[in-house]
């Protein structure tokens, strides 16, 4: 009984560590102890529950994990389970271009070279416009395709490794063959190519940043928007992306609150997320404004969820612990987390959920005991479901901080994964068995497989 | 000392813990500031103090309790630098262009304590040495470590988190108190909450800082038969943070609640800036600091210093001399010693420059004998 409680702990542990961390730099921790805690759960998971560790790409973890899952599955080719291979190639499928290039570099960095590796490279390169990769994503395919011999389709291998080639047929590696040596030529190539362009044209930044507009992602837009002008469609940017942008501005316009607005309808009608009466304590202290490498992120988060929240629920009340005037929380003051959860509780909500690092000091341990008392003395049949949310995650803990020991602490780096982290919730309890965990995983890791590329990218 | 301050619950961070200090009401006629100048001595006029400073503090105040805008934001062109040379401060608290005072925090209060009898013996008993005499306790020296030297306490300044309406705060270091320090204005308190790593701490805080690497936890008051309402929830809650603030008073005890000797440095209009030292018993922990009150008799700004037990000793001792018309014999009597044991007490200190080499001497070979 207990080897079963042991192991489901750990892979639930696991799963939270792999939601939250980034392996960056936090408020309480430095990037360094960040890591070290993380590679050791990844090391201790791929050993001891290998068939977890593989399908646990197909759970919504985030892509630096999903990364560091791959890279070791393909390390130990010789424990490989069954369908691991189509796992790897999905997560890979599914992961933004740039990431996914970047792992199978890592892999030539680490000095993984076998036969699955080397046909999953190539099953990916076939996967994608290879000449705008080649382009786009120039050394990363040279790397990948030097370390597993792939071979390359067209004019793409000349492209990459040939150093003068007089013409090219293909239009694309003609148009940055041009641009080498005309300005002109490199406004039709992709952002981040004609950047590097720029400078050897010395093109001053601001005429080349107007005119380069039509060729930028949105992401590289919205990155931009204070260095230039650049016109951005923002109802076509995700909601946590929107809410970090809405937090750096010293003014909100009615713009961006309409962009999230849409952002959470866009939400809700691809995950479909109905909630009864909620309410949410979200933490808005000074520790939420993260860090240089993670800015404001955990308040942005908790933004977010707030927006989402209020949007599924039929009934929603927020409790910040600053409240705020503005339109807009502020990272600021200390963290008194007991004060607007007993608030919250007094409305008797359906399910109570708080996004918070879970580092009070105001008194500290405040909210814990009062959650630890609320749920044996006042609420022992659990009318009042608790959620804990905590987009920060600790080293010293192997995963993100808990608040009370009855109250399920989910890991969440974005708003969008909500519905999945909700999803997850009931693990972290301990209620559930590993069988449920198990059979939890089976059906994500169908839908992972089933489903179509529908190029959701955050 | 705190009388209108309130104390806040406590934010513990390795071997430290914060305890914020929290204001109602504060003024806005008297605002405190940093001023960027950095220097390795004082000109005093008689005597040169040295040491590492690396800023100072400027108050400004006005007399007719117009509010002050906070330092650096004003439009108006005011001169902050002194005209001598770069490094050399004039003066511990110097006056500036308008009403504006410019003093180097806790030195100010660590040159009083060197200060202290600096004169040297005032009888010239037989005793005292040929330099005790001519020079006095010149050069007089005391040690201590910078903030930034301290193991842990850039990063529990860091994650600290400034409560609303904060002006200042008590500093513990393994549970003992290292500094207290509060400021006019939260406005201020926000300006100047980094540079308390600039600031200088005794010997025992660097060690407690290395030796007790975390605290215990705190409990909440209530049991679980107690609660029955929510309402009892609140309470408890509201209990925990009063026994945390009471936490914080018991603990500055030896600072808040010991009689010190202030002395008058600057009568800044209706302010008045003081340096204090405490009652220098060598058996308490002892604080020596500096602090602005206003004609209420708020503390509106208060820095300390927490002495050392080899600190307190050493001017316990040449306390004793001074109050005993630096007669040996006289402080014997009073303590039923020879006057060669006190002798060798003050040799063990490292007073013993102040005798000559054979009154020493033959102390030790009584000391011998005896054993």
């Amino acid at each position: 009984m207990f080897a079963e409680r042991t192991q489901r702990e750990d892979i639930v542990h696991f799963f939270n560590a792999c939601y939250a961390c980034t392996g960056q730099r936090e408020f309480y921790e430095n990037a360094n102890s960040q890591r070290v805690s993380l590679d050791f759960l990844h090391q201790y998971v791929l050993v001891n529950y290998r068939s977890i560790y593989a399908r646990s790409l197909a759970v919504g973890i985030n892509h630096f994990n999903q990364a560091q899952i791959i890279l070791r599955l393909l390390a130990s080719g010789k424990e490989a389970v069954s369908n691991e291979g189509a796992l790897i190639a999905r997560a890979l499928a599914t992961m933004p271009p740039q990431r996914a290039w970047k792992t199978l570099r890592d892999a030539r960095r680490l000095g993984i070279n076998n036969r699955r590796t080397r046909a999953i490279a190539r099953d990916y390169l076939r996967g994608r416009d290879a000449v705008f990769d080649c382009v786009k994503y120039r050394n990363k395919v040279k790397a990948v395709a030097c370390h597993n011999h792939l071979s390359l389709p067209g004019e793409a291998g000349r492209f990459l490794f040939e150093k003068r080639v007089a013409v090219f047929q293909t239009p694309l590696f003609e148009q940055v063959r041009r641009a080498w040596h005309s300005a002109e030529a490199m406004y039709e190539l992709p952002f981040t190519v004609a950047e590097g362009l720029a400078t050897k044209h010395r093109i001053p930044r601001e005429q080349f940043l107007a005119k380069i507009q039509s060729r930028m992602t949105q992401a590289e837009k919205l990155r931009l928007q204070k260095t230039a002008d650049i016109e951005v469609d923002l109802s076509r940017s995700p909601l946590t992306k929107l809410a970090l942008y809405a937090l750096s501005l010293p003014e909100l316009a009615d713009e961006i609150v309409a962009a999230m607005q849409r952002a959470t309808e866009r939400l809700l009608h691809r995950t479909s997320l109905a909630l009864g009466k909620v309410a949410a304590v979200l933490d808005n202290s000074y520790s939420s404004s993260g860090t240089q490498e993670k800015k404001r992120r955990p308040l942005g988060v908790a933004w977010a969820v707030d927006r989402v929240l209020a949007a599924a629920s039929r009934e929603y009340r927020a409790f910040w612990t600053h409240p705020f005037e503005g339109a807009k929380p502020e990272a600021r003051g200390a963290t008194d987390l007991s004060t607007p959860i007993l608030d919250a509780l007094e409305t008797s909500p359906e399910l109570l959920v708080i996004v918070s690092d879970a580092v009070e000091n105001d008194p500290p341990g405040g909210a814990s005991a009062v959650l630890k008392f609320w749920q044996s003395q006042l609420d022992p049949t659990g009318r009042v479901t608790i959620v804990h949310f905590n987009p920060v995650f600790s080293a010293s803990d192997y995963a993100p901080r808990s608040l009370a020991e009855g109250v399920p602490t989910v890991g969440l780096r974005d708003a969008e994964s909500l519905p999945t982290a909700l999803a997850f919730a009931r693990f972290a309890t301990g209620t559930a068995t590993r069988a449920d965990l198990e059979s939890f995983l089976d059906r994500r890791v169908e839908e992972f497989l089933a489903r179509a590329e529908d190029g959701h990218v955050e | 000392m705190l009388n209108d301050l309130i104390l806040a619950p406590s934010q513990a961070c390795g071997a430290f813990r914060l305890v914020p200090l929290l204001r109602n009401n504060f003024r806005t006629d008297l605002r405190l500031g940093l001023s960027k100048e950095s220097g390795f001595a004082v000109d005093l006029s008689k005597a040169v103090y040295i040491s590492y400073i690396p800023h100072a503090l400027v108050v400004e105040w006005t007399n007719d309790s117009t509010p002050v805008a906070t330092l650096g934001t004003q439009l108006k062109n005011v001169r902050t630098r002194s005209q001598v040379s770069p490094g050399v401060f004039r003066r511990m608290a110097k006056r500036l262009d308008g009403h504006r005072l410019r003093f180097l925090p806790l030195h100010l209060a660590m040159e009083g304590l060197l200060a202290l009898h600096f004169g040297g013996p005032t009888v010239q008993w037989g005793y005292f040495s040929r330099q005790a005499i001519s020079k006095g306790m010149s050069p007089r020296v005391e040690s201590s470590v910078a903030g930034w030297a301290i193991e842990g306490f850039d990063e529990a300044l860091r994650v600290f988190e400034i409560h609303e309406g904060q002006v200042g705060v008590l500093v513990f270091v393994a549970d003992a108190l290292a500094t207290a320090f509060a400021t006019p204005h939260p406005n201020d308190y926000r300006a100047l909450h980094d540079t308390l790593l600039q600031d200088f701490f005794g010997e025992l805080i660097w060690h407690y800082a290395v030796m007790y690497p975390s605290l215990p936890p705190c409990e909440f008051p209530a049991r679980p038969e107690s609660i029955h309402t929510l309402a009892d929830l609140r309470g408890a809650v509201q209990v925990m943070r009063q026994e945390w603030a009471e936490f914080g008073r018991t603990a500055s005890v030896g600072l808040l609640d010991v009689p010190v000797t202030a002395e008058k440095v600057y009568e800044a209009g209706p302010f008045r800036l003081e340096r204090f030292i405490g009652s220098l018993d060598p058996s308490a922990e002892n604080h020596i600091g500096e602090r602005i009150v206003a004609p209420d008799g708020s503390l509106q700004y208060l820095k300390t210093f927490r002495l050392s037990a080899a600190q307190t000793r050493r001017a316990y001792l040449l306390k004793q001399l001074a109050d005993n018309d630096w007669n040996i014999e006289r402080i014997a009597k009073k303590y039923n010693l020879t006057a060669n044991d006190i002798l060798l007490q003050y040799e063990s200190n490292g007073y013993g420059w102040l005798f000559h080499q054979h009154v020493l001497d033959a102390a030790r070979a009584y000391a011998h004998r005896k054993a």
